[in-house]
């Protein structure tokens, strides 16, 4: 009887990877995969590097906020453990720079007043429709959780090995990849007025020109000062911004993990000890009854 | 099976309790005294392990529910607040959002154990319907939180669903707008389906007693789907199946954990974090991962009705398993052509889940309908001829023979799994 059954499982798998080479009929592959970048953040022991989310945030101040708003962070953020690592006056001293509407007052009117670091970053856009109309009629969208919000397709079986490799990382190397991903567009496809070709971005015409080049930033660390140094540390920062907790998670993670294990195993050699006798004097069970 | 009380109340109010609400003596009686097979295996600690889930479960909802907004205009944003400023929020979150999907994991690692072994057959008829029932309710209440952080997912998710209900001639359309509470999905589905959501765990959890009780009157199948006939064939429930019960439980949990806390997203999809947009619909509208194989069942059908029928029909077909399969042998294990079936129906199960995910185009149609069609043939063709053609193997005089004596008489071929 092994033989027939040994057969059919052949069979089952035999199907399953036909199943897995579906997609390469199905779908011709649109652009290349974003490549996997190196992130402080990835694996169990992964952790912010707060010199790269200054960076990042550097960027997003000085290049990203012209178009894209923060809804979802306060300036009291950047002072947070396991972020930034701005000290509290750092970040009051950020929040200042900043005019935040206020109001309405005693005589019922709104007024500007510096931020504060309970304040949330202000949009640069009154409204969803300032801003395409600023933008050509594309809607930059919100930063708060881009990076958990884009991804990219990883197929079969990489899917699978995400799971134990904890691979989640395709957010920011979508967004890394996007940044760095502008080119010319091949001469067969055609493009709408004011699109820019992006080999990366779904359909490859995105309405945001080029937003990062070379020099475009100065950083006070040293760190080089180009385009793939900051594609990378924006995408760092934005992945911080969508997960603020991600330290505080890894590293809980990993004291739960270790108390599992010790338990598991306890457990087991429980389970085994209290089985001993079942398994040893069978004849000695009517007395369980 | 559970017999008398052999429970003897130690104490003066233990003693006074008793005699008025034996409560401590159906406990005793129920998780410690009770009978378990002594061959059960570890696929068999599922049942305590879901009980488990379904407390983790409503333990983290009922906390996240003091945190989160039912609102269309706030859901969103109130989800974000939890995730960011709610002490431990993240963790609550991730709890219960992977929650669900393990919660998932082990009742269709629970379904197949009972598909494998006959745990439907006589007379555990009511047993399998009481679960078949818990299933259906577990895939509405998480359907119905799937949509509650009001993301791009949450809302087409919730539109392509509620649409299915559309399909049925006369009651169709009355029946959607009672579900959407108005003309499209909105904030008062939001608020039904929230109310929802908080109701049914509870209505689960009743259902889990009846499936309990039940469960003790007719007693637990075990791997060589022989009852018990005496003493010698059962141990009782604590301490034996309470440890291994325990261990299995801590393993379940490490995956849980690495889950949440290594992968927490992964069983999600990335455009939930984009707030819902009526006016922009995603490219790929896809329900959560253990609907997939039924989404694919639904879109194998090029009729929306049959579609609606089949996915339907898919899961009900479950509750007639007990009189489908006619087969006079219980357990998988001494039915050679069952088992080879058996594993091609988890095989078929796998590979509808994952054309699920896939849009409905070219090959994955045509693999679909292929696999829709032995989905339905197992239940209506396959189950019911073997019984009438198989030739199955010995089964043993009783579960100390199979246990004491080895399971299989000379010549044939080893057991399929080994004991725990």
């Amino acid at each position: 009887m092994t033989m027939p059954t040994r057969t059919l499982r052949l069979f089952a798998f035999a199907g399953v990877f036909t199943l897995a080479g579906l997609p390469a009929l199905a779908q011709e592959h649109d652009g290349p995969q974003p490549p996997r970048l190196k992130w402080s953040f990835a694996g169990p022991f992964g952790k912010y590097d707060p010199g790269q989310l200054q960076r990042g945030f550097k960027i997003y101040k000085e290049v990203c906020a012209n178009c894209h708003s923060l809804n979802l962070l306060s300036f009291r953020n950047l002072a947070d453990p396991g972020g930034p690592d701005f000290s509290v006056a750092q970040a009051d001293s950020l929040a200042s720079d900043y005019k935040v509407k206020d109001g309405p007052n005693d005589a019922g009117e709104m007024f500007e007043r510096p931020g504060r670091l309970a304040d949330r970053f202000p949009a640069p856009f009154a409204n969803d429709q300032a801003a395409r109309a600023a933008n050509g009629g594309a809607l930059p969208p919100d930063m708060s959780v881009l990076a958990k919000a884009r991804t990219y397709e990883r197929g079969f079986p990489w899917f699978v090995f995400d799971i134990f490799t904890q691979y989640q990382e395709q957010g920011p190397d979508y967004i890394a990849a996007v940044l760095r991903g502008y080119a010319e567009k091949p001469k067969a496809m055609t493009m709408a007025p004011g699109m820019n070709y992006n080999m990366y971005y779904p359909g490859h015409a995105i309405g945001m020109p080029p937003p990062l080049s070379d020099n475009q930033v100065t950083f006070d660390d040293g760190a080089p000062a180009n385009l793939e140094q900051y594609s990378k540390d924006v995408s760092a920062f934005l992945m911080w911004a969508a997960e603020p907790h991600l330290t505080a998670r890894k590293r809980l993670g990993l004291q739960v993990m270790v108390f599992l294990i010790v338990l598991a195993g306890l457990l087991y050699f429980t389970k085994k000890k209290v089985w001993a006798d079942v398994k040893a004097h069978p004849e000695k069970l009517e007395d369980n009854a | 099976m559970s017999g008398h009380s052999t429970y003897q109340p130690q104490g003066a109010f233990m003693k006074w309790l008793e005699r008025r609400l034996p409560i401590a003596g159906l406990m005793h009686s129920s998780f410690v005294a009770y009978p378990t097979p002594r061959n059960l295996n570890y696929w068999w600690t599922f049942g305590g392990i879901l009980s488990f889930m379904l407390g983790v479960q409503i333990i983290t909802g009922v906390v996240l529910a003091m945190h989160y907004t039912a609102h269309a205009d706030m859901a969103f944003n109130s989800v974000e607040t939890i995730m960011r400023d709610v002490n431990y929020g993240w963790l609550l979150r991730y709890l219960h959002s992977n929650g669900a999907s393990m919660f998932f994991v082990a009742v269709y690692i629970h379904m197949f154990r009972g598909m494998y072994y006959g745990s439907y057959k006589e007379p555990r008829e009511v047993l399998w319907i009481l679960g078949v029932i818990l299933y259906l309710l577990m895939m509405a209440t998480g359907f119905l939180g799937y949509t509650l952080p009001w993301g791009q997912m949450s809302y087409w998710g919730a539109t392509v669903i509620t649409n299915f209900f559309s399909a049925f001639p006369l009651i169709g359309d009355p029946l959607v707008m009672l579900l959407w509470g108005g003309y499209a999905v909105g904030n008062p589905t939001l608020n039904r389906f929230y109310s929802l959501h908080y109701l049914l765990p509870f209505v689960i959890a009743g259902v889990v007693v009846l499936h309990i009780w039940a469960l003790h009157v007719v007693g637990q199948n075990n791997p060589t789907g022989v009852d018990p006939k005496s003493a010698k064939d059962t141990v009782a429930f604590t301490p034996y199946a309470t440890v291994k019960d325990s261990f299995l439980m801590a393993v379940f949990c490490i995956v849980f954990a690495w889950f949440v806390f290594y992968v927490p997203n992964y069983l999600g999809h990335a455009d939930n974090y984009i707030p819902a947009n009526p006016a922009v619909t995603p490219q790929h509208i896809v329900p959560e991962w253990y609907y997939l194989p039924f989404y694919a069942i639904l879109r194998a059908i090029p009729n929306k009705l049959l579609g609606v029928c089949a996915l339907f029909g898919s899961i009900l077909i479950l509750a007639f398993l007990p009189w489908l399969d006619t087969s006079r042998v219980r357990s998988g294990r001494y039915r050679p052509l069952f088992k080879q079936f058996f594993w091609l129906f988890v095989v078929c199960c796998l590979g509808l889940g994952w054309l699920g995910a896939k849009p409905p185009e070219g090959v994955y149609v045509i693999a679909a309908r292929i696999l829709t069609i032995y989905y339905f043939a197992y239940f209506i063709v396959v189950l019911p001829l073997l019984g009438i053609f198989e030739k199955t193997r010995p089964v043993p005089n009783s579960i100390a023979e199979a246990v004491l004596v080895g399971d299989v008489p000379l010549g044939a071929s080893a057991p399929p799994l080994r004991h725990g």
